[in-house]
């Protein structure tokens, strides 16, 4: 059965809390952070970029399992801020973890989903054969334009998941999709900061395809939100996936464990990724985690998940990289000044 | 840098790819294709280290060229590879105060610098305090 082989994380050690962006712009800072559920976001060091999160993740799967490199057959990265617009981030990962030459390579690039879209291209390939092993990574430093309402919550992070069929930790039973031309969030060519439809991005956009993809799912596998452990999803802020969550009849004890945005903020392309990678640094074998991850523009992407006996055991070390809740830990705040900074919004001459 | 002067050392940038003689275990970063000690006996062979080290010496960069000004502070340092070899590399510390001789450090993947704003970006190795994460 094809799953999930190993996992890897990483989120920059740097973050600015909402209060200092509401400070510069004006804003009541209470209601942001009421309103969105959210108190500070991550931001990446002056010398960090999507490539960098990529390789770090990877880097950080691979030290929980061994894993011969050269067996990765097909390396996905996905995100919205790719550091190139016409080289791809993959190869650079693929490199950086020593999979070269003998492996295919792609960036993906839809909205907050294109990780997830990586690893279903992965578990094509394996579940054909064409390849041992699939790689694919949600990484972003997103994006948001100073003073926009997505500045409060556009954050830095990403995660890797290694697909095959030899010994999985655990077990992607099903996965489905829903997709439709909704456009509440684009970024046009050469435009350095994304747009987007406001409120819009919320019901025609973010609960009508997470719940398309998610209720799909229950159709197929005639399960339900009392049949899992734990659930994920897209978390652009914590009302959100909060409240699609009881929509669905999941509680709130099911996703509290990968319900990271709050000290987080919206990593687009790593969020349901992280908030994943959180869920299994604490899970056990048997736990059934249900996924749904959403990328404007719009789509979403449900997981059947079943946890095994090899998350447990001495081939896999979940000790041999950093807990999702470890990297939230010991962080460096920073103000505005040092923030714009440190994203680039500052014009040099 | 040229374009396919930084490809050429790829390998050593990405993932410090150096080399070993196989006949004394003499290891070399950057790689050396001649073993000094065993000269012709020597067999050398590719050596990927593992990026854990000690911090030898450094010096704190407060002025630099214009490929590094926009980093200043920074650490450069002479890292003891745990191996053997001593590397010129930047440690990133959040404030340059912490570097310390004798330090342990591990490596990680960064931006090197950027040809410009329409040129290659240069990928490769840096060091940052080794450190246990909180449980």
């Amino acid at each position: 059965m094809t799953g999930i082989i190993t996992y890897g994380a990483y989120i920059p050690r740097y973050r600015i809390r909402l209060e200092e962006i509401a400070r510069v712009w004006g804003d009541n800072a209470q209601d942001i952070i009421g309103g969105l559920g959210v108190r500070e976001k991550s931001l990446p060091d002056v010398d960090e970029d999507t490539a960098t999160i990529a390789v770090e993740a990877a880097r950080g799967a691979l030290a929980r399992r061994e894993i011969d490199p050269a067996e990765i057959g097909a390396v996905y990265v996905g995100s919205e801020s790719h550091p190139y617009a016409v080289k791809p981030t993959a190869c650079t990962v693929g490199e950086a973890i020593g999979a070269t030459p003998n492996m295919t390579a792609a960036d993906y690039e839809f909205a907050c989903k294109a990780g997830t879209a990586g690893i279903q291209a992965c578990m094509g390939l394996v579940g054909a054969g064409m390849v041992t092993y699939g790689l694919a990574i949600g990484s972003d430093v997103a994006q948001g334009a100073p003073s926009d309402a997505l500045e409060y919550t556009a954050a830095a992070g990403g995660a890797a998941f290694l697909i095959g069929n030899r010994d999985p930790i655990a077990e992607i039973h099903r996965t489905v999709s829903f997709t439709t031309d909704t456009p509440d969030f684009w970024r046009r060519e050469g435009q350095t900061y994304p747009s987007h439809g406001g409120r819009f991005t919320g019901d025609p956009g973010y609960f009508k395809h997470v719940q398309g993809a998610a209720r799909l799912m229950f159709e197929q596998t005639g399960k339900s939100a009392t049949d899992y452990d734990y659930a994920v999803f897209h978390q652009p802020n914590a009302k959100f996936p909060r409240r699609v969550a009881h929509l669905l009849g999941f509680t709130p004890e099911q996703i509290e464990p990968g319900l990271v945005v709050p000290t987080l903020g919206n990593t687009y392309s790593g969020a349901t990724m992280i908030g994943l990678a959180a869920t299994l640094d604490m899970a056990k074998p048997g736990d059934r985690i249900f996924v749904t991850s959403f990328g404007s523009g719009a789509g979403a992407d449900s997981f059947d998940i079943e946890v095994t006996d090899a998350i447990e055991a001495e081939t896999f070390r979940r000790g041999g990289a950093p807990t999702v809740r470890q990297l939230l830990s010991n962080p460096i705040y920073v103000d505005y000044a040092r923030y714009a900074r440190h994203k680039g919004k500052i014009v040099m001459q | 840098m040229s374009v396919p002067r930084f490809w050429r050392k790829i390998p050593q940038r990405y993932n410090l790819i150096g080399t070993q003689c196989t006949s004394c275990e003499r290891r070399f970063y950057p790689p050396r294709s001649f073993c000094p000690d065993c000269r012709r006996s020597g067999v050398i062979e590719p050596y990927r280290f593992q990026g854990k080290g000690e911090v030898v010496t450094f010096t704190v960069i407060r002025s630099a060229s214009d490929a590094f000004e926009q980093q200043t502070p920074f650490v450069l340092a002479i890292i003891r590879l745990d191996e053997g070899p001593r590397v010129t590399v930047q440690v990133v510390v959040e404030d340059v105060s912490e570097a310390r001789i004798g330090m342990r450090v591990r490596s990680v993947f960064r931006r090197i610098g950027t040809e410009g704003e329409s040129g290659v970006i240069h990928y490769g190795t840096k060091f940052v305090p080794d450190v246990p994460y909180a449980e």
